[in-house]
């Protein structure tokens, strides 16, 4: 790609030395807006004049004394699914048109407290139902390592517009994975925190008890310090790793490791390997219902999609692109007692993770059993099968949306094509500080 | 659709189900339709519904 990315904690040690300030790392973010993004496709809306006023006062606080911590003046890109007050919330699709908010979602008034510059609002898949991007109002985002390939998603502008250099961190949600997915399909970190600790206000839904908030970052640190910003702590308590040496990881290898690509495979096993080098304890565990993630996952999220998006449908069909349309119109055949069947299995798999993690740091599983895939497949190769893409991109992820459990996706190496891999960790609920320290003494051996 | 046959196996669903997506002018539906007919039998089959309508 070739684009130098700055950490938002480099920005921060430079910003304070004098040595940039945020008008001109802004102005760099729009820079390479400007030169990619017709490429890459990764924002719907750009809010220069916005973000160049905000950065410039950002840099006159900064200067009159007052440093409103770590995202000071840092270029923040918002997920077109969250409400920025005075502009259109489009979800990616025709259905919203004429939508304007009236107010900023919480967690954007957050973000702006903690003094982050809204350089604009990301494409993504349309309503969020979707792993790939492929399907939005505004045309398919692209992925920075290989354009002809889905940057993942539900937030795979988000995605892109982080790996392509043109924003320092970005706000995603996540029902199914749509955070990690795109962050290990772009070689970045992805957080889900645990359920229902971000505020999901002023968000459009997919399926509420399935839907998270959080960041994507360059790094553990930067996700860290966006966590606590939308937490509404614009203060982040120091970060610090948990020595690797004294981890214990548990890894459910059945399931998580049955389906994936060889070369995923490598880079996973070689984490392994690194991270056992550095003292970690690696266990094998069992999630023994493991096998009914899927038609679980499908009828609570089809149940809730459908529920919200029932009278769009009667009125306004034909604004949403034909794929999820007609995807939304099969989620109004779910049966009522197949829904409640689904909510007792979730139950039973939250059980089997928390099992799992006792004892245990965290779990360790792949993110994506497959590099990013080519735009506009419907299925790929892995090993001598073709399998559907959909059920591979979530096949990893799903799990932990429907248990609340905090996960989190860390770059794992690329493959021979350059494509990014992501390893997953899985944490206690209620646990998404320890997770993150974790992951910070993971990432340096596992990069 | 609310209980479109008494006894609603699978396959009972999928069949008035694909029936309703023709009437409805939605004949694309039906892959769709069976793959969550697919799904349905899954979930079923799982040793946490074995009171379930299989």
């Amino acid at each position: 790609m070739g684009v130098d990315l700055l950490t938002i904690q480099a920005f921060g040690h430079k910003l304070r030395a004098r040595e940039i300030s945020a008008a001109e790392m802004t102005d760099e973010c729009l820079a390479r807006i400007e030169a990619d993004n017709a490429r890459l496709n990764a924002f719907i809306l750009v809010m220069a004049d916005q973000a160049r006023r905000q950065a410039r006062d950002a840099d006159r606080e900064l200067a009159s004394g007052r440093d409103r911590g770590p995202l000071h003046g840092v270029p923040v890109s918002i997920k077109d699914l969250f409400d920025i007050r005075g502009t259109a919330t489009t979800a990616a699709s025709r259905v919203r048109e004429g939508h304007v908010a009236e107010r900023d979602a919480p967690v954007v008034a957050y973000l702006r407290q903690a003094g982050a510059v809204l350089i604009g609002k990301t494409n993504l898949h349309e309503f969020a139902f979707g792993t790939t991007n492929e399907d939005s109002a505004f045309g398919p985002s692209r992925n920075p390592h290989d354009p002809t390939r889905s940057p993942g998603g539900s937030s795979g502008g988000s995605a892109a517009s982080l790996a392509a250099g043109m924003a320092l961190a970005t706000l995603g949600t996540d029902t199914g994975g749509s955070i990690r997915i795109p962050a290990a399909a772009c070689g970045t970190v992805g957080l889900k925190p645990t359920y229902d600790e971000v505020s999901r206000e002023g968000v459009v839904p997919l399926s509420p008890t399935l839907d998270h908030v959080g960041p994507l970052a360059q790094s553990v640190t930067d996700a860290w310090y966006v966590y606590h910003a939308l937490l509404g702590r614009a203060a982040s308590p120091p970060l610090s790793a948990a020595p690797p040496s004294g981890l214990r990881l548990a890894l459910p290898r059945t399931y998580f490791c049955d389906v994936l690509d060889e070369e995923v495979r490598a880079r996973f096993e070689a984490s392994l390997d690194a991270l056992g080098r550095a003292g970690a304890r690696i266990d094998e565990t069992e999630i023994r219902h493991a096998g009914d993630i899927a038609p679980i996952y499908l009828h609570i999220s089809f149940g809730d999609a459908a529920a919200y998006h029932a009278t769009m449908l009667d009125t306004m069909a034909d604004r949403y692109t034909p794929p999820v349309r007609l995807r939304l119109e099969a989620a109004r055949y779910i049966l009522a007692e197949d829904y409640v069947r689904a909510l007792a299995g979730r139950e039973v798999l939250r059980r089997e993770v928390d099992a799992a993690l006792a004892g245990y740091d965290a779990l360790v599983v792949p993110t994506l059993p497959i590099p990013a895939p080519p735009l506009g497949a419907s299925s790929v190769q892995v090993g001598a099968k073709m399998e559907p893409v959909r059920n591979l991109m979530l096949r990893l992820t799903q799990l932990f949306n429907l248990t609340g459990h905090p996960a989190i996706s860390l770059p794992c190496g690329r493959t021979s094509a350059g494509l990014p891999c992501g390893l997953q960790l899985v944490g206690a609920r209620m646990q998404t500080e320890a997770l993150l320290r974790v992951a910070l003494a993971c990432e340096e051996h596992v990069g | 659709m609310g209980p479109i046959v008494p006894d609603m196996t699978v396959e009972r669903w999928l069949e008035a189900a694909v029936a309703d997506a023709h009437r409805r002018g939605l004949p694309e539906l039906k892959p769709l339709l069976e793959a969550l007919a697919k799904a349905m039998c899954a979930l079923r089959a799982a040793d946490f519904n074995d009171a379930a309508n299989r």
